[in-house]
């Protein structure tokens, strides 16, 4: 009975996380594009709705609430699904649609994925080798090999994050790198770029009319192509022709229309400069410069502790948070059980650091993908994202037990 | 070959929907072999021939700026693209017609290029604020093309049709609908080059209007 109440309960928040999921999809993630593959859409939520169960599992067994042999029939539940969609759908799936991108493959679209798909298979079975996985208990084609293989790429993938992370986050923050942007310099680029633009005009008029003037003579339109063509328009010169300054003026076209999209570039480059510039001068911006300079000189002071522990071999016995209320208890003298209120309050940290590992994943898979994303490969990211989401949220989860 | 400073027609609209193809149909009249992405802004021109067939028939160019990128775009790319916008004689707005929100984007891109100054003010608009009135008294020539219209099966062309149909008319435009690997839908004498060729034909009519009487023609609507 007590069983039904549980399930009932884990299944409905199932089900909000995934209404979540969607909305998050269709109003965030794909606000310029249209769905037209309902199935990325409905993986994406499903993947989102079961890593929060996994989250919500974790929580309930800290707190003890719910039977605990519905919570453990329900974790392995949650895990066959997620290891199901994690290796055998997602990779699947980013494959067809890698494949359907291309316009040459598109006939033999399925078995070109199942190849893709494979070489996926093989590649993730060789990654357990250099670690020490196999062991005689379980056999080869079970869960455990699995579970290890994906928390190896959860925790790379997690470390290089939060590397990246550690160092973009002061350099976004801080004043101290933006470079002195005047409107004048803006204006100069500009200038310089429209210049280059009318440039690229007058010589394409050119081109234009000599092409015409061709047509109504009804001369044989005989376009040099390739490297051969390009020799034999160099060699012989037909009277009369303007082919080899057509080429020519070509050429100069193809290097003036790279000039003018770097100077677009850098004039883009400009203005994001001067509105760093101007949000540096609020009060918010001050608030995050001086947070910018905390965590710089935090992170390096990690970097460094961590190098010693690796050097010297050092293994930590107690977590931080255990460690800092002991000290700051010695150094004040109070009356304090340590070993009952730390474990709360690892909880509490916990808690906290999972929704805004949460919120700040969401915030940067949205930036991410508008920052990379087209019409075309719309669905091939979202998907890799996807994957990246439930990797992570395993090494999260499957590590995090030591702090309670 | 007749001196006019300048006739510049933007072409806009969503990533992926085929505006450098297009532009490369309409001044080389061949099919673009290779698209891919439009950083910044491409120029062409293309030589059209003014009153075609009679007397007073005369050539001129027509540059064709394609700008590339998205409405969503960060406000740094905005005010950056806010530089090609400057007088503009004619636009040309572009969608897909397998995408239906790349023609809903289109009431922002025009507004975008209408109205520089919300731009460089950072004001967002939204499609709730599309105002029609703005597009009523609007005498700059618009023109709406649909592409991949191959794409579209044949059972929904028409609800996909009428659809266009009305975006045309939100604009006070006139609408084409082509294929941009096809050369045969520009053919000469087809409807879609006569309508072209109008569209064309009524930027320089634009032009050549004095502005004294381009100003006191809104005055009256708007009395």
């Amino acid at each position: 009975m007590s069983f039904l109440i549980d399930s009932s309960i884990v299944i409905t928040s199932q089900i909000l996380f995934f209404g979540f999921g969607w909305l998050f999809f269709m109003r965030q993630l794909f606000k310029d594009y249209e769905v037209r593959q309902y199935a990325v859409q409905v993986i994406f939520s499903v993947t989102f709705a079961f890593s929060c169960t996994m989250f919500e599992l974790i929580i309930f067994e800290i707190l003890g609430v719910l039977n605990s042999s519905s919570r453990y029939f329900h974790w392995k539940m949650n895990l066959c699904v997620i290891l199901l969609i994690l290796i055998f759908m997602v990779p699947f799936y980013i494959g067809y649609f890698v494949v359907s991108n291309i316009r040459l493959l598109h006939k033999q679209r399925l078995p070109i994925s199942c190849l893709l798909w494979l070489t996926f298979m093989y590649f993730f079975w060789k990654l357990g080798d250099p670690f020490p996985i196999l062991s005689p208990k379980h056999g080869i084609l079970s869960i455990e090999q699995l579970i290890s293989r994906v928390g190896v790429i959860g925790v790379t993938l997690m470390a290089l994050l939060s590397g990246f992370g550690a160092v973009n986050c002061p350099y976004t923050y801080m004043s101290y790198f933006l470079r002195n942007v005047t409107d004048t310099d803006i204006l100069a680029l500009e200038r310089r770029l429209l210049q280059t633009m009318d440039v690229i005009i007058s010589k394409k008029k050119r081109m234009a009319m000599a092409r015409r003037t061709m047509f109504q003579r009804g001369e044989v339109h005989n376009k040099p192509s390739g490297f051969w063509g390009i020799l034999k328009s160099v060699t012989t010169s037909a009277p009369g022709s303007e082919m080899p300054d057509l080429t020519l003026i070509q050429q100069e076209v193809d290097a003036l229309e790279e000039l003018s999209r770097q100077l677009f570039l850098e004039t883009a480059d400009l203005y994001a400069t001067k509105e760093r510039i101007e949000y540096s001068k609020t009060f918010k911006g001050k608030y995050f410069n001086f947070l910018g300079y905390f965590f710089s000189i935090y992170c390096v002071w990690k970097i460094f502790m961590a190098t010693i522990n690796i050097v010297f071999d050092r293994v930590g016995k107690t977590d931080p948070v255990t460690r800092g209320i002991e000290i700051t208890v010695n150094y004040l003298g109070i009356q304090f059980d340590v070993k009952f209120w730390s474990q709360h309050i690892s909880f509490i940290l916990v808690g906290i650091i999972i929704v805004t590992s949460i919120r700040g994943l969401l915030i940067t898979l949205t930036k991410f993908f508008y920052a990379i994303s087209s019409s075309k490969s719309s669905n091939v990211i979202v998907l890799l994202l996807a994957q990246i989401m439930i990797g992570l949220i395993f090494r999260a989860c499957t590590l995090s037990p030591p702090y309670c | 070959m007749a001196s006019l400073d300048r006739v510049k027609v933007l072409v806009l609209g969503d990533s992926g929907v085929g505006k450098s193809s297009l532009v490369h149909l309409l001044c080389q009249n061949q099919v673009l072999g290779n698209p891919s992405w439009t950083v910044g802004c491409s120029v062409d021109v293309r030589v059209h021939d003014y009153k075609e067939g009679t007397p007073e028939e005369k050539t001129y160019y027509i540059e064709l700026w394609d700008v590339g990128g998205s409405v969503g775009s960060a406000s740094s790319v905005k005010s950056t693209r806010a530089v090609f916008y400057n007088s503009v004689n004619g636009i040309i707005l572009v969608h897909d017609l397998t995408n239906k929100k790349s023609s809903q984007n289109l009431y922002r891109w025009s507004m975008e290029a209408l109205n520089r100054d919300l731009v460089l003010t950072r004001v967002l608009v939204t499609n709730g604020d599309y105002d029609r009135e703005q597009f009523a008294d609007n005498q700059m020539p618009l023109l709406v093309i649909g592409t991949k219209l191959d794409q579209i099966h044949e059972t929904k062309r028409h609800e996909v049709l009428t659809r266009t149909a009305f975006l045309a008319e939100d604009f006070n435009a006139e609408e084409i609908n082509l294929d941009c690997t096809n050369p045969r839908y520009l053919a000469a004498g087809s409807s879609n080059a006569v309508k072209i060729s109008r569209f064309f034909d009524k930027l320089f009519e634009y032009l050549f209007t004095p502005v004294i009487l381009q100003k006191s023609l809104t005055w009256k609507e708007s009395a």
